[in-house]
């Protein structure tokens, strides 16, 4: 017999706004781990991708304190390799979305060394100010 | 043939030499890129957000300099726009993707320009510089060959941005041949490995180095244990993760043997006998000179 699962109004508020900003059926996911194993930075992730969108798909508001979304570095391995056609690039976007239009920025150019800085192409630092930053 | 062509902010800063030698090597086949007037910052990333319509809107703007450059005549009837950098070319090929497809999109940005001259209608073609050696053929790389590198081995180094997601790959993102086929054109030999394609670490080199020195050192490892010489690849981003960063893999692995990373029109430039100047070896980190001396490529 199938089973319901039952979420509550906050859960589903959520999941429908991971939905709208990331233009992913998130439920559509069936878990098979095909992103997870391929990706680069899984290592240094302290959920993996398979784990970010379960977490997605049950409203599950705690995936916000977790570094999976600041990690994916957007190389798209799993967009074109997952079964269901799926865009975790896009839902861990969403996620960073949502924490980033609180202008809760994740970095910050004045506490990075200006040696450092100064070392960096315009492309590393533009896109880093870009994904990480309201 | 004239092409508008976009280089991007890092081609004219911290990898000029990668844009002389492309230029330079493009002429040799026949291509004179026609730089785009006035163009502005692509952003870098491409906006994934489906409500993010704003962050388009400066990708597409570069789109209205190539109707310009049509009616002007700095082009004849040539809409499709070349990049040489990959996430340039990553960018602005999914933003031209999105409004190009989406009337609603493209009508709202247009409202946004309302100050340029002409709207924009759709009509660009975006291509990566490999897309056009490969339509003007492999065959004619070849003859333009003065130099030869039968004895250096490559790593074609692929990345990410090229290849993914599949709207805007250039090739077949889990066997991809272009680079292959170029290498071997140039009469080098192409080495098959593992890595090829694996991801940098990208932008996380701001905030997260250590990633990137991580994922870099396995790169490299793998090219290294491939057979490798050299290593080439298209995006200034990868070239500086994977160049630069050697500094700071050292650093964590004493044994860490260096490569040399170049970009693959600096291979161009070295087998069409340009001169130093233009294949620019004194920009790279890791010095190549000393490797192509040993090997009898350059003096
Ligand atoms: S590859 Fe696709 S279907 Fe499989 S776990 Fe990842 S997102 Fe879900
Ligand atoms: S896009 Fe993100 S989650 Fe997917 S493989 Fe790349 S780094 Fe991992």
């Amino acid at each position: 017999m199938p089973k319901k699962l039952y979420l509550d109004k906050q859960s589903v508020d959520f999941y429908e706004k991971v939905k709208e900003i990331s233009g992913e059926t998130i439920t559509l996911c069936d878990q098979c781990g095909t992103c997870s194993g391929g990706c680069p930075v899984i290592e240094q992730m302290d959920i993996s991708p398979a784990q970010l969108m379960r977490m997605v798909m049950l409203g599950d508001k705690e995936v916000m304190d977790t570094k999976t979304m600041w990690l994916c570095a957007t190389c798209n391995t799993c967009t074109v390799r997952c079964p269901r056609e799926l865009d975790v690039s896009k839902v861990a976007e969403a996620l960073r979305q949502i924490r980033l239009r609180q202008s809760i920025d994740q970095v910050k150019i004045d506490e990075i060394p200006k040696d450092i800085l100064r070392e960096l192409p315009q492309i590393a630092v533009v896109g880093a100010f870009r994904r990480l930053t309201s | 043939m004239k092409i508008p062509y976009y280089p991007g902010c890092t081609l004219k800063s911290a990898a000029k030499h990668f844009e002389k030698s492309a230029i330079e090597s493009a002429k040799k086949i026949g291509v004179e890129f026609v730089e785009l007037p006035r163009w502005n910052c692509c952003g870098v990333v491409a906006s994934l957000a489906d409500d993010d319509l704003m962050h388009h809107l400066a990708p597409i703007r570069n789109m209205v300099r190539v109707l310009e450059m049509n009616r002007d005549g700095l082009v004849e009837d040539e809409k499709r726009l070349l990049m040489l950098c990959s996430m340039c070319y990553n960018t602005l090929s999914r933003s031209n993707k999105r409004v190009s497809e989406n009337s609603e999109d493209l009508d709202a940005i247009n409202d946004f320009m309302y100050k340029e001259e002409i709207d924009y209608d759709g009509s660009v073609e975006t291509v990566h510089f490999l897309e056009i050696i490969k339509e003007i053929g492999f065959d004619k790389v070849k003859k333009a060959v003065k130099k030869s590198l039968k004895n250096l081995k490559v790593a074609p180094y692929y990345g990410c941005m090229l290849l993914r997601p599949k709207e805007v790959g250039i090739d077949d993102p889990e066997t991809p041949t272009i680079f292959e086929n170029l290498i071997s054109s140039l009469t080098a030999e192409p080495i098959k490995w593992n890595n090829s394609r694996r991801c940098c670490g990208s932008f996380l080199t701001v905030d997260n180095a250590d990633v990137v020195i991580e994922l870099g050192s396995d790169i490299l490892e793998d090219a290294k244990n491939s057979g490798a010489d050299i290593i080439i690849t298209s995006c200034p981003l990868c070239a500086f993760n994977l160049d630069n960063r050697q500094k700071n893999i050292k650093e964590k692995y004493p044994d860490f043997k260096e490569i040399p990373v170049v970009y693959f029109t600096q291979l161009m430039a070295l087998a069409f006998g340009l001169s130093e100047e233009v294949m620019g070896f004194d920009g790279n980190f890791i010095d190549p000179r000393k490797l192509l001396k040993s090997k009898k490529l350059i003096k």
